[in-house]
């Protein structure tokens, strides 16, 4: 569990990461990477993770353990105090962010920091625009994007006439628009109810279907179970634990997660409870019982 | 005790209410869920019920909004602030701006009360305390994660004191450790006598806080019972709502033809 293995459920090939990407590096790699901010705050305490082409990672930790300040490094929001973020192989110091843009699209926690334009078709088209796509290119990104979050309907409305919940889909079509090989979402269930958490889950799994890699930031760890191969655990800085729902959420692993203010989630316990060995998902559960029999 | 009646509200420049003839009490000592799928009032609702709606952001409501049986209408903002308050969905929508640390922003709520300055600076104290969060004291309020925003913004309003506390997802973007505090601290809120709404998408939570919840569709309350009651309601998904891990886990049990999880051996 330890160690970042590199897995790719969708394979491991960098799909078009970088220009000229190093052939096999991982889509994302983090080298003994250390942020403090200005204030004093050393919100990363040195982190080490190598990510995959077509790989779904959830992070996850307690509020404050640098989960947010890590995936704002990866499209140069955030530079490294210390250490080293490369992206398909190549050290991204140097990169301008408006290049990281077309690698790296991060829909953030708070829609309300993203989104500036008065409509919502321009809000989505302003990423692919200043990518280049022109046209009836950009028109189809614009569309599919609004389409994949549900928002068609709403193409023509103000962003702030539309309640907290669709304006945060609407900061992850604005990155789903920009059709980049790495996605990342922070926080991307907050606030969805039962039919907008369905529609996250179904996005990242296109996502991963056409073999793009997802990161995403989380406290729901239903949603993190049921949806992400690999489960990264941040504590202070650092990470924690990384390893396959299965693993992550084993009993084994009950006391680390305490101590980073985590639970793992109740099919989980149940199946703990049962004797069933792991069963992070209600699926699993329910597979298990009928083994048993 | 803080009660709508017959509330209907329609935001301005908007041609059709959100809210339609409305009751919900919310009584002395009582925590009280309200779910809903998004867009369905539950904001609204929470708008409505500390006066914003119309006082502060107009449109127009007919009905009425109660507190200790007597009606709202008429009060100035500053009356309402110290009989109700409201936690915004986003805590950025709640952080004052003026204040340059956290202890200020908290100590901002008491302060304008008009309260003594010993009492002010307890207050503040008490509430970071509550929340764990006395390390952040004197932080910039701007530059915190977003879950950390989230437990000051719940600070500052302990710290008003309030009788009347309405919550908008108050644990929207907190980890389990900070959704325990919160439940905790208002808990302790409702034992001295306060009243209390919370709107949540985390049924989980609602289940073991509520007295009650309420149901919220298309601006309309369809359901208002226990807590056991609403969160059992197999109409529950039909209005958007996600029903609690131990009411999915035992459906998806009974839909395989396995025993209840009381059955099993292993407690609800």
């Amino acid at each position: 569990m330890s160690g970042a293995p590199v897995r790719g459920d969708a394979g491991t090939a960098i799909t078009d990461v970088a220009a000229s990407p190093a052939a096999g590096a991982p889509a994302i790699e983090l080298e003994r990477l250390v942020h403090v901010y200005p204030e004093g705050t050393r919100a990363l305490a040195g982190v080490d993770l190598r990510v995959a082409g077509g790989e779904a990672v959830a992070i996850v930790g307690q509020n404050g353990s640098g989960k947010s300040t890590l995936v704002r490094h990866l499209n140069g929001l955030l530079r490294p105090t210390e250490g080293i973020v490369r992206l398909g192989g190549r050290d991204t110091s140097g990169e301008r962010v408006a290049r990281l843009a077309a690698l790296v699209g991060l829909a953030f926690q708070d829609p309300d920091r993203q989104i500036f334009a008065g409509r919502v078709r321009a809000e989505v088209a302003f990423g692919p625009r200043n990518l280049g796509v022109r046209g009836a290119a950009l028109d189809r990104a614009v569309a599919d994007a609004l389409a994949a979050v549900g928002l068609g309907e709403a193409a023509e409305a103000n962003p702030y006439d539309l309640g907290f919940s669709r304006r945060k889909l609407l900061g992850i079509a604005s990155v789903l628009a920009m059709r980049t090989p790495i996605v990342i979402l922070d926080e991307p269930t907050t606030g969805q109810d039962l039919r907008g958490a369905a529609r996250v889950q179904e996005i990242v799994r296109g996502l991963r279907a056409e073999g793009r890699t997802v990161i995403a930031v989380s406290h729901d760890m239903r949603f993190v179970a049921e949806t992400f191969g690999r489960i990264v655990v941040m504590r202070g800085g650092r990470i924690a634990l990384d390893g396959t729902p299965e693993e992550v959420f084993a009993e084994a692993a009950w006391p680390l997660l305490a101590s980073t203010s985590l639970e793992p989630p109740l099919a989980a316990r149940a199946g703990a409870r049962l004797g069933l060995g792991s069963t992070p998902t209600e699926t699993s559960l329910v597979t298990a019982l009928l083994a048993r029999g | 005790m803080l009660e709508l009646r017959g509330a209907t509200y329609r935001y301005a420049g908007y041609a059709r209410p959100v809210l339609r003839d409305v009751d919900l009490a919310l009584r002395d000592g009582e925590i009280v869920g309200l779910v809903g799928a998004n867009d369905s009032g539950k904001s609204t609702i929470c708008l409505v019920a500390s006066g914003l709606a119309p006082l502060s952001i107009g449109g127009e409501l007919r009905g009425e909004v109660r507190i200790d049986g007597r009606p709202t209408a008429g009060l100035a903002v500053h009356d309402l602030a110290q009989r109700v308050v409201l936690g915004f969905q986003n805590p950025a929508t709640q952080r004052s701006g003026v204040a340059a640390t956290v202890f200020e922003e908290v100590a901002l709520g008491p302060m304008n009360l008009g309260l003594p300055v010993a009492e002010t600076l307890a207050r503040a104290r008490r509430a970071l305390a509550t929340l764990r969060i006395e390390d952040l004291a004197d932080r910039d309020p701007a530059r915190l994660s977003g879950g950390q925003g989230q437990l000051v913004a719940i600070a500052s309003l302990l710290a008003m004191g309030p009788r009347h506390i309405l919550l908008d997802e108050p644990t929207a973007q907190l980890d389990p450790e900070g959704t325990n505090l919160v439940a905790a601290a208002l808990r302790d809120l409702a034992a001295t006598g306060a009243a209390l709404l919370i709107v949540e998408h985390k049924t989980d939570l609602l289940d073991g806080l509520c007295d009650r919840v309420a149901v919220v569709d298309r601006g309309h309350v369809v359901q208002d019972g226990s807590a056991a009651a609403t969160l059992e309601d197999p109409r529950l998904e039909g209005w958007g709502v996600e029903p609690p891990a131990r009411v999915r886990l035992a459906r998806a049990l009974a839909a395989r033809g396995l025993p209840r999880p009381a059955e099993l051996g292993w407690p609800a």
